[in-house]
């Protein structure tokens, strides 16, 4: 078989298992869900409704959330209901769990986009500068920031950002979201306005943790002889740096960050905590004080099968960038 | 891995490894002076001295019900240790066993327990405590189980790992030459060899236990009033921001010392048990 041929069957037949391997997981995460939030609790029209409740009540409400049917059943329907976007009716807002999420995935999905962009740009930024200067002034400084930065809760930064930008200058907002049309009050520009603190607080902490990996990768990749052979035919430290080593060093730093991922969605859970946003966070929280247990299992669903999701699309894309995966196989 | 004076040289002279070990042993004193000493009962409401600034009465103030905030910090210290000391031995208890057993049968047990590890980091930590909370509802318990599971899979893999290459070692396969186990070789070849790099993991899995620990404390998930926790005090205290801002200062800062102190330790430790990675960073 000619190597090109044999390299992409070697990446097909990676790129299969680890597809099979991604639906088994989210499978097995949905059971383990729905053991814990349906089936662990006994009866949840119980938990939902309080010791004070009447045994009729508990009945009633059993019925009317179909829990009087075996798990087996409830877990194939709810599986159901999953892929067509049918999650339920929430007890305690009376309306589709669906519309409910989608409302709060507005808020959730832009922050957690912004804080990725700022990360990655803060840490390759740093990282990259670090390495260039290593063992220099530079990156001393860089080092000792993330090492700062690495032990700082992110809700008590949040806390700090708040303390000077809201508190002392004004700048900010100290909570809450304007919205993103005219008709709620605020609009584009409002909007960003009120994730510009919440996005910061969760990327710094993320960056001082990406900063050292695209540090330690860059610094790896300086010292393959192609580098010294780039820089002897007269390209530049910067053309090397930017053009050809951190493509090289992309694999570390991208796995790190697919790893990363579960730390920003529960970040930003917290997050939206610190500054009242009415987002996925939040209503996870209000559920809980609800006993909407409903709502609480798909929104851990959710997010589990979130962070199931993307370090599956990073391992594809790392397989599809590393050329040492097209000639072993290794990874498979 | 025996103390012998020589070690204890290399230790002192690394910088970054005493400065942590000095945070790390300042966190666990103030946790074991909290049993015996602290300028006021943590639990004293004092209404007519509350939200005093510091002071000499008071070093570091008062907080809204007018409990002195270095009393509260000493006994605070309690619940990050008893969650790190217990979340990370749940951690190794099974993430260790786990990884030995993978690396120890191989094939299809290395493949399910790997799968099980991959399947666990779906699950963080706060993922987890939501669950628990809304099942049985907040506290200690709650923190501690979730943050413990969180650290299974962390162990499993870091040992699996190194594991593995233990097993490919020469005096490893004389061992088997000898006619020994698969228990006997784990228990007195491969465990001793991998120890150093599991308590390195550990002191870094506790820094981030005392992390989340603290979120959760924070969220409401976590200790539950009145005992102190240092994210419970970081939650009223934002409340207080605009009439005591300094209040939101001093538990936070704990936190992060706290972090760091076992963050440096355990780079030091690092180096000091393994030069070669040392040298490579």
């Amino acid at each position: 078989m000619p190597s090109g041929c044999l390299s992409e069957f070697i990446i097909s037949y990676f790129l299969l298992r680890r597809l099979a391997s991604f639906i088994v997981t989210l499978l097995a995460a949905s059971a383990l869900v729905f053991v814990v939030l349906d089936v662990l609790p006994g009866n949840a029209a119980e938990v939902m409704l309080g010791e004070s409740a009447t045994p009729e009540a508990v009945r009633a409400l059993s019925v009317k959330l179909g829990l009087d049917r075996p798990a087996a059943l409830r877990y194939a329907a709810w599986l159901q209901g999953l892929l067509r976007g049918e999650l339920g009716t929430s007890i305690a807002y009376d309306t589709p769990i669906a519309e409910l999420i989608i409302e709060r995935l507005a808020v959730t999905v832009p922050l957690a986009a912004l804080a990725m962009a700022l990360t990655t740009l803060l840490a390759l930024a740093a990282g990259v500068y670090a390495a260039a200067r290593h063992n220099k002034l530079g990156d001393v400084g860089v080092m000792l920031a993330s090492q700062l930065g690495i032990a700082i809760p992110n809700f008590w930064f949040a806390i700090l950002l708040i303390l000077v930008f809201s508190v002392q200058l004004g700048w900010f907002s100290a909570g809450g979201f304007a919205g993103w049309t005219e008709a709620d009050g605020g609009g584009l520009g409002p909007g960003l306005h009120s994730l510009v603190l919440p996005a910061i607080a969760l990327a710094l902490v993320q960056a001082a943790i990406l900063a050292r990996i695209t540090r330690s990768a860059v610094l790896d990749v300086l010292r393959e002889d192609w580098v010294r052979t780039a820089r002897a035919k007269g390209l530049s430290q910067r053309a090397v740096l930017w053009r050809h080593v951190l493509r090289n060093a992309a694999v570390p730093v991208l796995t790190v960050m697919g790893l990363q991922f579960a730390n920003l969605l529960t970040g930003t859970i917290v997050i939206e905590n610190v500054f009242a946003l009415p987002g996925l966070g939040r209503l996870v929280f209000q559920a809980i004080a609800n006993r909407d247990l409903g709502v609480v299992q798909n929104i851990v669903m959710l997010l589990a099968a979130t962070v199931i999701l993307i370090n599956f699309v990073v391992d594809v894309v790392v397989a599809v960038i590393d050329p040492r995966l097209k000639l072993t196989g290794a990874s498979a | 891995m025996s103390a012998t004076p020589d070690s204890f040289a290399s230790m002192r002279r690394h910088r970054s490894f005493m400065l942590g070990g000095t945070l790390v042993a300042l966190l666990v004193a103030s946790a074991a002076l909290s049993y015996v000493w602290t300028p006021y009962p943590a639990s004293e409401l004092d209404i007519p001295n509350k939200l005093l600034a510091p002071g000499a009465a008071h070093w570091l103030g008062t907080d809204s019900l007018g409990r002195d905030i270095v009393s509260l910090l000493l006994v605070g210290a309690r619940a990050s240790i008893a969650v790190g000391v217990i979340a990370v031995g749940i951690g190794m208890a099974f993430g260790v066993g786990l990884g030995l057993l993978a690396a120890a049968r191989r094939g299809w047990v290395e493949e399910a327990v790997m799968r099980l590890a991959d399947f666990t980091f779906a699950f963080p930590a706060l993922l987890t405590a939501i669950m628990l909370t809304a099942i049985y509802g907040p506290g200690l318990f709650t923190s501690i189980v979730a943050i413990g599971i969180f650290n299974i899979p962390v162990f499993a893999r870091i040992t699996r790992a190194a594991a593995n290459s233990i097993w490919a070692r020469e005096f490893v396969l004389a061992a088997r030459a000898c006619g020994k186990g698969a228990t006997r070789i784990t228990f007195e070849h491969v465990l001793p060899n991998i120890a150093s790099l599991l308590i390195v993991q550990a002191t870094i899995q506790f820094a981030i236990a005392i992390l989340a620990e603290a979120a959760l404390s924070y969220l409401g998930l976590g200790t539950q009033p009145p005992t102190p926790s240092w994210g419970r005090m970081l939650n009223e205290a934002q409340t207080l921001l605009f009439q005591a801002p300094q209040l939101a200062i001093w538990p936070g800062l704990a936190i992060a010392l706290s972090v760091l102190g076992l963050n440096l330790m355990g780079d030091g430790l690092r180096d000091l048990l393994d030069p070669r990675l040392a040298r490579q960073r």
